[in-house]
């Protein structure tokens, strides 16, 4: 046996501790940010602050719930978050269905099919796309930031082929028992296709959750931005003028703590879900790449 | 006639998955035109001078617009190989390790940064890799000089493939695990007994095993190689590390969107959409056949 021998079990405690200590650097970043926003101010300013606070502080978290663009910008995020999942889930598993049958069942699959994939590889670019949104009046509208990521064809290839593994036996037994396709897929494949459906709704939320350059670009005014674009305005452009022009307000985002605090706030909701998507994105990310 | 009958339902399902494929993809492929004109915003497309290929002539002829074409290919090829070669040697030495709690606890905290944003991992990276900030103190006391990571342009590039590879590399080992699982224990047992020790089974069972899984992610790659990363290095960039760091997409952004030039824009946008294309399109047939994958 080989793990038996001197040499292996040498290598074996090597190994683990070396992907011990990488496995902790995927994390160290984000316990120091954790450590920051509680430690004072001054202490956070000279740098002292590593993995474990220093005087401890809740000053940050307070200037920055007190923030009332911060506020907004959590409920813009939270809106967009449930309304945008809400629409991909629906349009995904409307159109998963019939694309999951077979070109002799449904002979228009194969134009419907290149159109999603040329929708795929292909696009206009961002100048064009930035026009049209302009022309249908979404601009400063929030709802530019819930239709245009309305389709993602990543996510109705996953549902598809989730259906495709549904027993046929199923759908026939709905349709001589004289439903529509419409009642088969809401009452038989609804309750049976739920875990895909979370994994589904999950992506989708991690994504409207992280989104920020739409309202960049899309938004003229920055009470409208949701949590993403805030963020990145006020951590990585360090702009004031997405702030109220109160130079209280203004003093907020030069401080090491609050900004971390800000950094620890919008993370938090991905690493609420993360448990949860663990379970199932294992299984999504493998059917979607590795299929026969 | 009969088929509609029977078909209707599915057409139905559809339609709201195409119209909005229609508004948000389809009609701006359209826009593309713009590319051939001189576009002014305040003359629209209808009323904009027609300039055939000036935009491209431009595009070649501009020395910051090639040096961008360079900076994205240098960029993006760098992190296809680093983002195959770590996560294929990270799957292997993480399936060495035998307790299955050691090894999920592992696997939790590797695939974590993949769902974290640019921007919060950008304001966290900020700080961290300024030349005061904790990752040069560490460097400090071990004797080195400070490190200006995000402002230098000859560390620039290192910084933004090193980042981008802490982030995924956890996500990426996932496939890789999956194919790993499927090997057939009995060709292990058999090396066994004819002799072979660990790192023989590894040589001659294991990575052959795991090679068309190298060969589907690495063809699949191939069409994402005018994507060097707008998110992240959006999030890390400045003016001083332009020269080095500046990708197709960021660039489009600063001359379309911020100077206005929008004809040349849209270009650059064309240029990199239909290479993407015809590379997304080689790739996948290629994947299809070497290793049978397809997506539909």
């Amino acid at each position: 046996m080989y793990y038996k021998t001197r040499g292996y079990r040498i290598f074996n405690v090597f190994n683990t501790c070396f992907l011990i200590l990488l496995a902790l650097m995927c994390i160290v970043p984000l316990i120091h940010v954790l450590a920051v926003s509680f430690s004072a101010k001054s202490a956070a300013d000279a740098n002292l602050v590593g993995l474990w606070p220093k005087q401890f502080s809740l000053e940050a978290y307070k200037k920055t719930i007190n923030n009332p663009i911060f506020l907004h910008s959590i409920w813009v995020s939270v809106q967009r978050t449930i309304l945008g999942t809400g629409l991909t889930l629906l349009i995904t598993f409307l159109a998963a269905y019939p694309l999951s049958k077979e070109n002799s069942a449904f002979k228009g699959r194969n134009v419907y099919s290149w159109l999603f994939v040329f929708s795929m590889v292909f696009n206009g670019g961002l100048i064009p796309f930035y026009i049209v949104i302009q022309k249908i009046g979404l601009m400063d509208s929030f709802w530019v930031l819930v239709l245009p990521g309305a389709v993602n064809t990543f996510l109705v290839i996953l549902m598809l082929n989730f259906f495709r593994g549904i027993p046929k036996d199923l759908e026939e037994a709905s349709l001589i028992d004289g439903a529509g396709h419409f009642r088969t897929l809401f009452s038989i494949y609804l309750p049976i296709s739920l875990p895909s459906i979370a994994t589904i709704a999950l992506f989708s939320m991690v994504f409207h959750w992280n989104s920020w350059f739409d309202g960049l670009l899309y938004l003229n005014n920055s009470k409208q931005f949701p949590l993403a674009t805030f963020l990145q305005t006020v951590i990585i452009q360090r702009d004031m003028s997405s702030m109220s022009i109160n130079p209280k307000e203004m003093e907020l985002i030069s401080q090491t703590t609050v900004r971390a605090a800000q950094i620890f706030i919008g993370a938090a909701p991905i690493l609420i879900v993360y448990p949860f998507l663990q379970k199932y994105f294992v299984k999504g990310m493998t059917l979607g790449s590795v299929k026969e | 006639m009969r088929t509609l009958k029977k078909t209707w339902p599915f057409h139905l399902m559809l339609l709201p998955a195409m119209i909005f494929l229609i508004i948000f993809s389809f009609i701006p492929m359209g826009g593309i035109v713009m590319a051939f004109q001189d576009y002014k915003p305040w003359l629209k497309i209808s009323g904009s001078a027609w300039v055939g290929l000036d935009n491209f002539r431009y595009l070649f002829e501009r020395n910051d617009s090639m040096q961008v074409i360079w900076n994205t290919l240098i960029i993006a090829v760098l992190k296809m190989i680093f983002n195959l070669a770590v996560p294929f040697v990270f799957a292997i030495l993480l399936n060495e390790i035998r307790k299955v709690y050691i090894q999920r606890t592992i696997q939790t905290l590797v695939y974590l940064p993949h769902f974290l944003s640019w921007v919060i991992l950008g304001g966290i990276l900020l700080d961290l890799l300024a030349t005061d900030g904790f990752v040069n103190q560490i460097l400090g006391s071990m004797g080195f000089k400070p490190i200006f990571f995000l402002g230098d342009n000859n560390w620039f590039r290192f910084t933004v493939i090193l980042t981008d590879v802490w982030k995924e590399f956890g996500y990426n080992t996932i496939v890789f695990l999956a194919a790993l699982a499927g090997i057939n224990p009995s060709l292990y047992e058999a090396a066994e007994i004819d002799g072979a020790n660990r790192w023989k089974q590894t040589r001659f069972i294991t990575m052959p095993s795991l090679l068309p899984m190298v060969v589907v992610v690495g063809t699949l790659a191939l069409g994402n190689v005018l994507n060097a990363g707008f998110d992240q290095i959006f999030n890390l960039y400045n003016p001083l590390v332009y020269q080095k760091g500046d990708i197709i997409d960021t660039f489009v952004y600063r001359t379309a969107i911020l100077n206005g030039e929008m004809g040349f824009g849209t270009a650059i946008g064309l240029f990199k959409s239909a290479i993407s294309m015809i590379l997304i399109l080689v790739s996948y047939s290629l994947a299809k056949k070497w290793a049978g994958y397809r997506i539909f």
